[in-house]
């Protein structure tokens, strides 16, 4: 049933259809909407049997689910950001213990300086966890994306984290096609966990392991995450002969066929630069996107494939490695790894700068015409950085660099007013 | 039968079994068919308090719940001892995530049990005084608050002794630790710091919490009974001595724990909803020094340069909880306790 | 259920761990000799009949008694209980009561008609036992035990000795006494009485015996020189504890004064005013702190009545006065004269002085050796001659009925070893569990449980029994109070203090034994067992 709602509002909808049994809360923005929305649910008793913990932090938060679901119970959270950062030593745990965990990120900005906004450094900074994780393009996607996560945790004991952008995804209201609970049980079927905490049955979970066995403990992870390589085309396509929708799989190629040019990105900005390729395709230009779905495990024989005929690979990516560059960029030259198409990196939209189409064009036609550097910070105010740089050469100490920036692009407005 | 009413049974009040006590009343672990809810083989130091104490509860709560407990832990010794890949201790249904989210675990088993409507199946959880006081608190007390039916006991050893005897905030003045050495003014561990966390515990208005050693079994099973008999939050907080962190033999690991209750260095008590209603009277009265005298930890209280004024502030603190607690009682009244 | 390789672990993997090899000490269980078992003079297994008793299996702890003394009910009332002054509860509180537990079970005994064991398959031997005082009764019964045959004999008219003729009725009523006799008897005893054996080596071998048991006593009361008129009325204490128990009391006036500071003088003054003294006045040249009687016995005479003249000696006695002298100690602790004298009236005097043994019957042998009026033995009571044995007051002892029993149950023993042509090997003592062995934090306190006592003004006038037994509720909650000393007494202590669950618990009167697989050796269990009955070593490594 097609409905014009809000992302988080339909991701609470489609969390509910998958019959969490657990669901924990710790209000962190731009996740709120949908912990606020399943919390109504379970409250006036139509998500039921289902316990909704009002937890004390995304620490408890993570850590609550990871006792329910060794318990046996399906369980859900969602986080944002400094959540995703003030749980990471239970995320690497959940994964750790292959507990089939969904969450939801919200992908957002870490701070200093604090920031609400939408990037991927949340859900990069994880990227090592053992978690999977999945981006969404769309609204639509990011809610079937769900109904999958969970299918694809419980079959791998592996836990999911489906990113999807924050704000720009979660607070957009936009059609979706929410599905109704007859599919989704069709695709979705209970959880039987591969180890559970049963007093008839009695083992230890969570064993200290030493030199002699960690090795083999993170290589048979690792060995998960590349069955899931495989299985995920496979519930995706189970999933679209259900519901007729390609949502999901590992990646989204898009007019690749006899592109020269690929762009590869992850999230909604895919929507953005596939308008720009498609204005640049009208301009004669062979230029394709590919969208990365499934980020971890990275799907690196799909990825090369896609960008085999490509010669120029450009990654648009919403974070970055401080003091190295893109981090999808160095997950996409493994892939391109012995071809010679050349590969720029593109850092865009950090902490919610917006990405526009006309940005994302020019900078194509740069790269085209190879005047794109390596390494390239879309629309960055390069004259706010020449000040910065200046005034912090002209003495040892400049104070919070974060305050003098703010301080210079607000003396530039006044300049300019 | 006629009126036979022989209260006295040799030994019955303290000894851990008594072949003269009728079945009913014998303490869990006199029986050969104790659940062992940590089996032999764990890895714990010589005369380890809390492999003891950890053994007590549990065992005395797999009797409360018909064997029908889930237990989980945090990081420490409990946990490196017992499950070292590849051999557990454990009988019973174990899990352990981290050092500071036990209690959020716990209530996530809790959670998933009352889902389930598993009723009958019961959640502890369980951390040293590090994994509770300091590290795990912030979690113990959203647990505490949200009420989440769980049993959370702490084996307060009074320092991070996994690591190698460092202070917690369950550490003591004057004691000495790795991060707490006897140099400078103000020898050990400084005095006015620390959390008293059975008292805080009760701010939480939780149904029950107790304190107990591992040197009164038969009060330390009656509690876990009794914390059992609840539905919701409960704490229990077990005074474990540690021959390795306090610097103690191997073989005073119960006495010492029997002399901190007697000293009134730790009060033995319970409370229910935020109200104390029973201590355990002091029955051998002890100066704190018989307690500190025993302990390398304390070592530089004594001896020709030791600090008399020291150890009088450490009775001070034994006096001031044996006065908060009502910790001496008249002895007729105590007496007729034993009678009974 | 497939789980994750290393981090899930199944029950039980532990156990391959065997934590026993840390060990540098280990704990071993011992038995440790209780204080009030090696101060028994009859060897009794106190500690031993108390466990029984604790449970309530009184036949069972009454057994256990009797095999080491045939004669519970007696000793539970004239035994000075050496035990309960060796015994480490005193420590906590008050002695155990030992002696009223044993009286108890004696009495219980004699109500159910409990019979001794079968004696033992008949060996052929016979011996020949003279006197039927304590030590004889208590050589015959171990003797019939053994299966040897037994004669008995005695001089008197009754069997007993001393049990009869010089403890008087309100001590040991006489319906005890002949039940516990008679129970040794109906194991098949030759009783011959009125008998007296004037040459032991004729006796011997007429009868064919193959070993002799002397226990003929001290039934001679030392007389000693005090110058009286003719119509004085002097008698020995021994004569007349003797005549009052053959219902035939002398006439000793309303007056009586006993001469004498033993436990004799007070039977003698207690029993003088049962008789209707009205005066019964002890004179004893020491203070109360010197004098041996014992105390609870100068304390129930004092009760009656009984009055005493401490510091005096009787230095003549003219018609119905006595004249004393009086006494001084010296530094040392002995009296000296002081030349000052009183006078008393008296009706009769009483002389309470000691008794020496009638040896007689041995002049014809010069090898038994004789010294100081008592017959010289080996620790198993055999004299010089061959064959021929000596106890209780005719050997050198104390002069008990207690250390009687004791000479009896050891020269039985020692006979059995000579007849079967064997030498006596008694077993290892066990090291003595000693007050600072004990935890005695376990042992919740709990007063001792005094025998209630006849109304004072009822023990003056007859010879109903002074002291009164316990009931079955107090015997028991008094054999509760025994510490069980060195001994294990099941209380899982070890088994539940354990940190490694290295102790097995084997079951009800099996105690428990060690897994040294898993122990550590910490010594937890040495420390906190309330009866210190287990014991660290070194490992050998």
């Amino acid at each position: 049933m097609l409905r014009q709602l809000e992302g988080s509002k339909a991701i609470a909808e489609t969390v509910a259809l998958c019959r969490p049994e657990v669901v924990c809360a710790y209000p962190i923005s731009p996740q709120t909407h949908i912990i606020e929305a399943i919390g109504v649910k379970v409250k006036e008793g139509s998500l039921a049997p289902c316990e909704y913990i009002n937890v004390e932090s995304e620490f408890a938060a993570m850590s609550v689910s990871i006792g329910a679901s060794a318990a046996g119970a399906r369980a859900y959270t969602a986080t944002a950001s400094q959540g995703l950062l003030f749980m990471i030593e239970a995320v690497y745990n959940a994964a750790g213990l292959g507990l089939p965990i969904v969450m939801t990120l919200a992908n957002r900005a870490i701070g200093a300086p604090i920031n609400i906004w939408n990037d991927h450094s949340d859900a990069m900074a994880v990227r090592d966890s053992g978690w999977i994780q999945l981006f969404a393009e769309t609204n639509q996607e990011a809610a079937d994306l769900h109904v999958q996560a969970f299918r694809l945790a419980e079959e791998l004991s592996v836990p999911v984290m489906v990113c999807m952008d924050g704000f720009i995804l979660t607070h957009a209201v936009e059609g979706v096609d929410l599905m109704d609970q007859a599919t989704v049980d069709r695709f979705l079927p209970t959880y039987e966990p591969r180890q559970v905490l049963d007093p008839d049955d009695p083992v230890s979970i969570g064993a200290m392991v030493g030199p002699e066995a960690f090795e083999e403990v993170r290589y048979l992870a690792h060995l998960r995450q590349l069955d899931a390589l495989d299985y995920i085309p496979v519930i995706a396509e189970e999933f679209a002969a259900l519901t007729g929708r390609a949502s999901g799989g590992l990646i989204h190629p898009y007019r690749t066929e006899d592109a020269d040019t690929v762009v590869v990105a992850l999230g909604s900005v895919l929507g953005t630069i596939k308008d720009a390729v498609d204005r640049l395709r009208d301009g004669g230009q062979r230029v394709g996107v590919l969208g990365i779905a499934s980020f971890r495990p990275f799907p690196i024989a799909a990825v090369r494939d896609a960008l085999a005929r490509a010669h120029r690979v450009i990654v648009v990516e919403k974070a970055f490695s401080l003091g190295m560059g893109g981090v999808l960029a160095t997950d996409v030259s493994m892939a391109t790894l012995g071809s010679s198409a050349v590969l720029n990196t593109v850092v865009a939209g950090l902490g919610g700068r917006p990405i526009a189409q006309h940005s994302i064009e020019t900078m194509i036609e740069q790269a085209i015409r190879g005047e794109l550097a390596d390494l390239t910070f879309l629309d960055l105010d390069e004259g706010v950085i020449a000040r910065e740089r200046a005034r912090m050469a002209r003495t040892r100490r400049s104070g919070p660099f974060a305050e003098n920036v703010l301080r210079d692009i607000s003396q530039t407005r006044e300049d300019r007013s | 039968m006629s009126e036979q009413r022989v209260h006295f049974y040799q030994v019955g009040s303290f000894a851990v079994g008594n072949r003269l006590l009728s079945a009913d009343d014998r303490t869990v672990q006199s029986s050969p068919h104790r659940t062992n809810s940590i089996d032999s083989g764990h890895r714990a130091c010589q005369g380890c308090g809390e492999a003891l104490g950890a053994r007590y509860a549990l065992d005395a709560a797999m009797r409360a719940t018909n064997g029908q407990l889930l237990a989980v832990n945090a990081t420490g010794c409990l946990e490196v001892f017992s499950t070292p890949y590849p051999e557990t201790s454990w009988r019973i249904p174990w899990l352990h995530s981290l050092f500071g989210n036990a209690p959020a675990v716990a209530t996530g088993v809790a959670a998933a049990m009352r889902v389930k409507g598993r009723s009958d199946v019961r959640v502890v959880g369980q951390a040293g005084d590090g994994g509770t006081v300091d590290i795990g608190f912030g979690t113990l007390s959203g647990m505490f608050e949200r009420n989440d039916d769980v049993l959370f006991i702490c084996y307060d050893n009074e320092g991070y002794m996994n690591t190698g005897v460092q202070r917690s905030a369950a550490t003591p003045p004057a004691a000495r630790t790795a991060t707490t050495d006897v140099v400078g003014a103000e020898p050990g561990n400084v005095f006015g710091q620390g959390k008293d966390l059975p008292r805080i515990a009760m701010a939480h208005d939780i149904p029950y919490v107790a304190t107990a050693t591992v040197a009164d079994l038969h009060d330390l099973e009656q509690k876990v009974e009794r914390a059992m008999s609840f539905r919701g939050a409960r704490y229990l907080h077990v005074f474990v001595p540690c021959p390795l962190g306090w610097g103690s033999a191997s073989n005073e690991t119960i006495h010492l724990a029997r002399l901190a209750k007697e000293t009134g260095l730790f009060p033995v008590f319970e409370a229910e909803y935020g109200v104390v209603t029973n201590v355990s009277p002091i029955r051998r009265p002890a100066p704190v020094e018989e307690y500190l005298k025993l302990q390398r930890r304390y070592a530089h209280l004594f001896g020709p340069k030791g600090r008399p004024d020291i150890v009088a502030r450490l009775q001070g603190i034994a006096d001031a909880n044996i006065a908060r607690y009502g910790l001496l009682p008249e002895r007729d009244e105590l007496d007729s306790r034993e009678d009974d | 259920m497939e789980r994750p390789f290393a981090i899930t672990l199944d029950v039980g993997t532990s156990r391959a761990n065997h934590t026993g090899s840390w060990r540098v000490e280990r704990p071993v269980y011992v038995d440790r000799l209780p204080p009030c078992n090696n101060a028994c003079p009859a060897g009794e297994n106190i500690q031993g009949w108390l466990y029984e008793a604790e449970s309530g299996g009184y036949e069972a702890a009454w057994r256990k008694l009797v095999e080491n003394n045939p004669l519970p009910a007696i000793m539970g009332r004239v035994c000075f209980h050496p035990c309960e002054s060796a015994c480490n509860r005193a420590e906590v509180d008050e002695a155990v009561g030992i002696n009223a537990v044993e009286r108890f079970l004696g009495d219980t005994a004699i109500e159910h008609g409990w019979s001794f064991p079968e004696p033992g398959a008949d060996t052929g031997k016979r011996i020949l036992v003279v006197g039927a005082g304590p030590a004889g009764l208590s050589a015959t019964y171990h003797l019939r035990l053994m299966g040897h045959q037994v004669r008995l004999v005695d001089a008197s008219a009754k069997l007993g000795g001393m049990l009869r003729y010089g403890i008087p009725a309100y001590r040991l009523p006489r319906a005890i006494l002949d039940a516990e006799i008679a129970r040794i008897i109906d194991m098949g005893v030759e009783v011959v009485l009125n008998h007296t054996v004037h040459d032991i080596d004729v006796e011997r071998r007429e009868g064919e015996f193959d070993a002799v048991f002397l226990a003929v006593g001290a039934q001679l009361g030392k007389r000693v020189n005090i110058p009286a008129g003719d119509s004085s009325k002097v008698i020995d204490a021994v004569s007349f504890l003797h005549q009052v128990a053959d219902e035939d009391p002398p006439m000793l006036g309303r007056r009586v004064v006993v001469y004498g500071g033993g436990d004799t003088a007070l039977d003698a003054a207690r029993t003088a005013r049962r008789l209707g003294a009205t005066d019964a006045v002890i004179v004893y040249r020491r203070n109360r702190d010197k004098m041996p009687a014992h105390a609870e016995e100068v304390e129930q005479a004092l009760g009656e009545g009984v009055t005493v003249r401490w510091l005096s000696t009787v230095d003549r006695f003219e018609s119905e006065r006595l004249v004393l002298e009086k006494m001084r100690l010296n530094a040392d602790g002995f009296p000296e004269a002081t030349g000052e004298y009183e006078e008393l009236d008296a009706d009769s005097l009483v002389l309470a002085l000691g008794q020496d043994t009638d040896l007689s019957l041995l002049e014809g042998n010069a090898n038994v050796e004789v010294n100081d009026g008592v017959v010289q033995v080996t620790p198993t009571m055999m004299t010089n001659e061959g064959g021929v044995f000596a106890g209780g007051d005719a050997a050198p002892s104390d002069r008990t009925a207690t250390v009687a029993v004791g000479h009896g149950k050891r020269a039985a023993r020692g006979i059995d070893a000579y007849v079967r042509g064997e030498e006596f090997a008694s077993g290892d003592r066990h090291e003595l569990a000693t007050a600072d062995r004990l935890n005695t934090w376990y042992y919740a306190d709990a007063p001792r449980t005094e025998r209630p006592e006849l109304e004072r003004i009822r023990r003056q006038t007859n010879f109903e029994e002074v002291i009164g037994g316990l009931t079955e509720e107090n015997a028991l909650f008094e054999a509760r109070r025994c510490l069980s000393c060195g001994n294990c007494f099941e209380c899982d202590n070890c088994f539940g203090v354990c940190p490694d669950n290295a102790v097995v618990k084997l079951g009800a009167g099996h105690r428990y034994e060690f897994n040294y697989d898993f122990c550590k050796g910490c010594g937890i269990c040495v420390r906190e067992c309330p009866c210190g009955a287990i014991e660290m070593v070194p490992e050998r490594i």
